[in-house]
């Protein structure tokens, strides 16, 4: 069973009754029932889907795009909020930290159209970099930051959202995570409601962020969010739910949901907002209480305000600062408080029955581009992508990764450092190029480096699920736009030495990149070769190992190809090894590896489809 | 008490009086945990169980973690339902049953399973990872569970191990596998076969609407067949191979004076264990992880190297 391609229209779905949704959908029908014009994002697990839904609602009725970083990204949607209509953006928490120079002033700006950011962190860090809490940048750049606890309350915060941006002229952010992105449960959705185009707005003093205009600008930001806070004294967005008074718990965004699983019964003070706070309503609910818990999913946001205050509650020393909040580990956390009485260890039994990490796709050109790289002993500043899983066995070629876009500039650093004996190499995706490796590779060059970039040029950004990009010529909803040109690109920054390979051709990449390496100062060398996975599945027929010619010498083995596997066979104590057919795209590179020349493709005996088929496109 | 039937290793374990699970009756959610690898198809089976609950007017939550999920790695989905559901996540140890696509993915989430009541049902299917074929000692074992239904039957209060992936295949399309896992599912809850079929007719590619129903029913006669003791098909379950102990051993002999020092051996060494030393002579220089796989002495164009077995007793 595999599920339909195409799904009907999000915009054809009856309202007033509920649809099974994700938080990711819900926040992308909520931009459209807020008739947010213009929506600009860069991809980032767990934030990738509100853009990839927000582009199958109709081209008349938003404008949703891919940007080239999730800068660019705020950077569009302020300009649209600038010209008066609402406007949206939606990252990963680390996408945050690129686009945050920009949104540390335009918070002294504010928000003409309505301005929206999403911001999914990722707590338990299921696939980031970091697990950094992005509530703690909404309070560094002074902006009200919502917190939904599920799908409904994402479409309606999304929308409430829009409505404090203009009311209030501040650009809001609400703050999801993996659990509310990726769960489905019921949602309410409703028509959609266009907001009159506002126009330019003409405010030099307010748009122009000089010193002498931010200076005035400064107190309008204080002033708006004490504002905000008397509001949300009485506000809907804060639930109370009053029970004994012994315990009482302050809590919001999924946590809630935890504490709700454990404590049904229990008094408690949910938060739509973790920035600002509603300082009375805390107090009263407080003195109301004997012991107060504020419950929270990372770092202790809230508690630590309401302690500022004076006000004695407790929270971290329960709770873990670290990780993904569970109903198990709020149940834990709650005995070691002493609110729940222990529960026997009620656990099923236990097996550790085998490591299972994310692999490199049968047939990913990456796993040839790295065990070329692996052959030369070089260091290896690498990035983010796919292409990260290199760091694991078996190719174990990637000695450094920092942030997107970081490699080229931390292999620069290493060449100055002048500790290197071994060459210095870069590797980058496209996507990433695109994203933060210009800069830095100008800088190499201007800098007079002597590094090797290896550009793995796959035609789309892999890792997110393949989305398109700049590289690959097609927009968001699959239309046609410009492509760029690498190699005149990476020309016009100085670079002298640039070579295209097709990364399946195994004798070409090692040759290539050996001498790109004996370049002296900044060599490019673009690893050639599309993605097996997106944007469309390839698959040829499958390559297979004739065991009496296999010496068993774990050479393919080498590759980490997951379609390679061992058989029941052995030669000399070693394991005879197998290709999955099902799993094997036939590309060949095991093949050009193996000694004995005991992998070839597989012979196909059916008369009928007997005429040898190319490797193509499925 | 679990009644164990002995016959056919792939029915492991069946309670004499099996609950049927109903929202209706409890006042806590009912918990159903689907797991397997990324590829297979989890996420379909929870859509479709999400998709019955919702048609039959309970609240459902549906959590999964699916970033690494086109990478072969660990996927898993919770689906919760009831008249109220606040955790979409099931706390460890009260998912009343869990399904698994791949054997040892079905271990690796047991813990999860309520203790005394919960269902364990398993397609006996192994998705071997590379990472399990990574050993380079001698006679190395492959990095997967050894354990068998033997090995689970004592442990959960009911399980079934089934071959599901092979039925399906007999049935026509590989792919229908999550399918019989929902025919099976689906005898653990009280929905109507119609509400279940409707859903899956639904949900599936058009042309391969009668090969999903026709391996539901095969699911849920499977499980319904091992309850009442009936003969159900099925192939056995299948241990993995023993390593092979009574293995070759060699040993690498270099003659420097041969070497010219052409490099090709260093580079070709899949345990990357031979070095040029000062001298520009080939060296090994990482004896212990030699495998004496023979690559370098064939390769060499001087028969510089060359391999010389010795026998187990030498080794001992
Ligand atoms: C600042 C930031 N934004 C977004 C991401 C999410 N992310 C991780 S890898 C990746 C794309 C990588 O694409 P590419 O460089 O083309 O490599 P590929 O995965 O295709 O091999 C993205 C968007 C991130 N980790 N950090
Ligand atoms: S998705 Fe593409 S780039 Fe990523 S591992 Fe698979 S083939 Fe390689
Ligand atoms: S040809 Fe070899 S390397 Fe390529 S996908 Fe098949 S088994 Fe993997
Ligand atoms: S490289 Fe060839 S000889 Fe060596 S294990 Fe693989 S198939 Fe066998
Ligand atoms: S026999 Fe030669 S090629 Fe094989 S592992 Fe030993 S040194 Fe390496």
């Amino acid at each position: 069973m595999s599920s339909k391609a195409e799904q009907a229209s999000p915009t054809a779905i009856k309202t007033g009754i509920t649809h099974q949704m994700t938080g990711n959908e819900a926040i992308a029908r909520a931009a459209w029932e807020a008739g947010v014009k213009v929506a600009s994002a860069y991809p980032g697990t767990p934030s990738t889907e509100i853009m990839e839904n927000m582009g199958r609602y109709p081209v008349g009725d938003v404008h949703a795009q891919w940007a080239t970083n999730e800068k660019v990204a705020l950077d569009v949607a302020i300009g649209a909020s600038f010209s008066g209509v609402r406007a949206m953006t939606m990252m990963k928490h680390v996408g945050l930290n690129v686009a945050s120079d920009a949104l540390m002033s335009q918070s002294y700006i504010g928000a003409h159209g309505g301005l929206v950011l999403i911001v999914c962190d990722d707590p338990g860090i299921h696939s980031s970099q970091n697990e950094q809490d992005s509530r703690i940048f909404g309070r560094f750049a002074q902006i009200p930051v919502l917190e939904p606890c599920d799908a409904q309350e994402a479409l309606d915060y999304t929308k409430i959202a829009f409505d404090i941006s203009e009311r209030y002229d501040t650009p809001v952010m609400v703050r999801s995570t993996t659990r509310i992105s990726h769960t489905r449960s019921p949602v309410l959705v409703s028509e959609r409601v266009t907001p009159d185009d506002l126009g330019f707005n003409m405010d030099v003093s307010k748009n122009v962020m000089v010193p002498g205009h931010a200076r005035q600008r400064h107190p309008v930001v204080i002033d708006r969010l004490e504002r905000l806070a008397e509001e949300l004294e009485t506000s809907d967005l804060n639930r109370l739910e009053l029970g004994s008074s012994k315990i009482g718990i302050i809590t919001s965004s999924m946590s809630y949901v935890y504490v709700k699983e454990n404590l049904p019964e229990a008094s408690v003070l949910k938060l739509g907002l973790s920035f600002p706070l509603p300082k009375k309503l805390i107090q009263d609910f407080c003195a109301k209480h004997d012991r107060v818990i504020v419950v929270e999913e990372l770092e202790p946001v809230i508690e630590n305000e309401i302690k500022t205050w004076g006000l004695k509650v407790e929270g971290k020393e329960f709770f873990p600062r670290i990780g993904e909040l569970s109903p198990e580990q709020t149940r834990i956390s709650f005995e070691q408080a002493g609110v729940l009485e222990p529960e026997a260890n009620a656990l099923g039994p236990q097996f550790e029955p085998l490591i299972r990490p994310p692999v490199l796709c049968a047939g990913c050109p990456h796993a040839m581009s790295y065990t070329a790289i692996r052959s030369l002993d070089v260091r290896v500043a690498g990035d983010i992508g796919c292409y990260t899983l290199a760091v694991g066995d078996p190719l174990t070629a990637i000695d450094t990764t920092v942030a997107m876009g970081s490699s080229i500039a931390n292999a620069t650093g290493m060449y100055l450092a002048g500790t290197e004996t071994k060459p210095i190499v870069a590797t980058i995706g496209d996507s990433t190029f695109i994203h933060s490796g210009i800069p830095p590779l100008i800088d190499a060059v201007y800098n007079q480096a002597n590094i090797t970039v290896i550009l793995l040029d796959n035609h789309i950004t892999a890792m997110t699920g393949g989305q398109e990009n700049p590289g690959t010529g097609k927009t968001l909803r699959g239309e046609q736009t410009h492509q760029i040109n690498f190699e005149e690109m990476i020309r016009a920054c100085g670079v002298e030495w640039i070579e295209r390979v097709d990364s399946y051709d195994a004798a070409s990449m090692m040759q290539t990149m050996r001498e790109s390496i004996a370049y002296r100062g900044v060599s490019v060398l673009i690893a050639d070769r599309p993605c097996v996975l997106d944007p469309v599945k390839i698959k040829g027929p499958s390559m297979s190992v004739d065991a009496k010619d296999c010496n068993a010498c774990q050479g393919c083995m080498n590759l980490g190809c997951p379609a390679l596997i061992w058989s029941d066979e052995w030669y000399e104590g070693r394991h005879i090894v197998k290709i999955d057919p099902t799993a094997c795209i036939g590309c060949s590179v095991c093949a050009q590896f193996c000694p004995t020349g005991a992998i070839q493709p597989t012979v196909v005996l059916d008369q009928k489809s007997a005429k040898a088929k190319p490797c193509g496109v499925e | 008490m679990a009644k164990v039937k002995k016959t056919d290793n792939s029915v492991m374990a069946v309670l004499a009086d099996p609950p049927k699970l109903d929202p209706k009756e409890t006042k806590e959610p009912i918990n159903v945990l689907i797991v397997g690898v990324g590829g297979q198809g989890v996420i379909m089976v929870s859509k479709v169980l999400a998709l019955i609950c919702q048609n039959l007017g309970y609240e459902v939550k549906q959590s999964e973690v699916h970033g690494m999920a086109k990478r072969g790695g660990v996927v898993f989905s919770h689906v919760r339902f009831g008249s109220n559901v606040w955790s979409p996540t099931i706390p460890m140890g009260k998912a009343d049953v869990l399904i698994a696509l791949e054997w040892a993915e079905g271990l690796r989430w047991m813990s999860y399973l309520r203790p005394g009541t919960g269902i364990f049902i398993a397609d006996t299917k192994r998705i071997v990872p590379p990472f399990a074929c990574r050993s380079r000692i001698l006679g190395a074992d492959i990095g997967y569970s050894k354990d068998t239904p033997d090995d689970v039957r004592e442990k959960v209060a009911e399980a079934f191990a089934l071959d599901a992936t092979e039925m399906a295949t007999r049935a026509g399309n590989e792919r229908a596998a999550n399918t019989l896992l929902l025919g099976a599912l689906s005898t653990t809850l009280t929905f109507p076969t119609e509400e279940w079929k409707k859903v899956i007719a639904q949900m599936v590619p058009p042309k391969t609407v009668d090969v999903n129903l026709a391996v539901f029913d095969q699911g849920q006669n499977w499980i319904d067949g091992s309850r009442k003791g009936e003969p159900v098909e099925g192939a056995a379950f299948v241990p993995l191979v023993q390593p092979e102990l009574n293995s070759v051993r060699n040993t690498l002999e270099i003659t420097a004076e041969w070497c010219k020092g052409c490099d090709i051996c260093v580079k070709m060494c899949p345990e990357r264990c031979l070095v040029l030393n000062k001298d520009q002579v080939a060296e090994l220089a990482e004896p212990e992880k030699c495998t004496g796989c023979h690559i370098c002495e064939w390769l060499c164009p001087d028969f510089a190297i060359s391999l010389n077995p010795i026998t187990q007793e030498a080794v001992a």
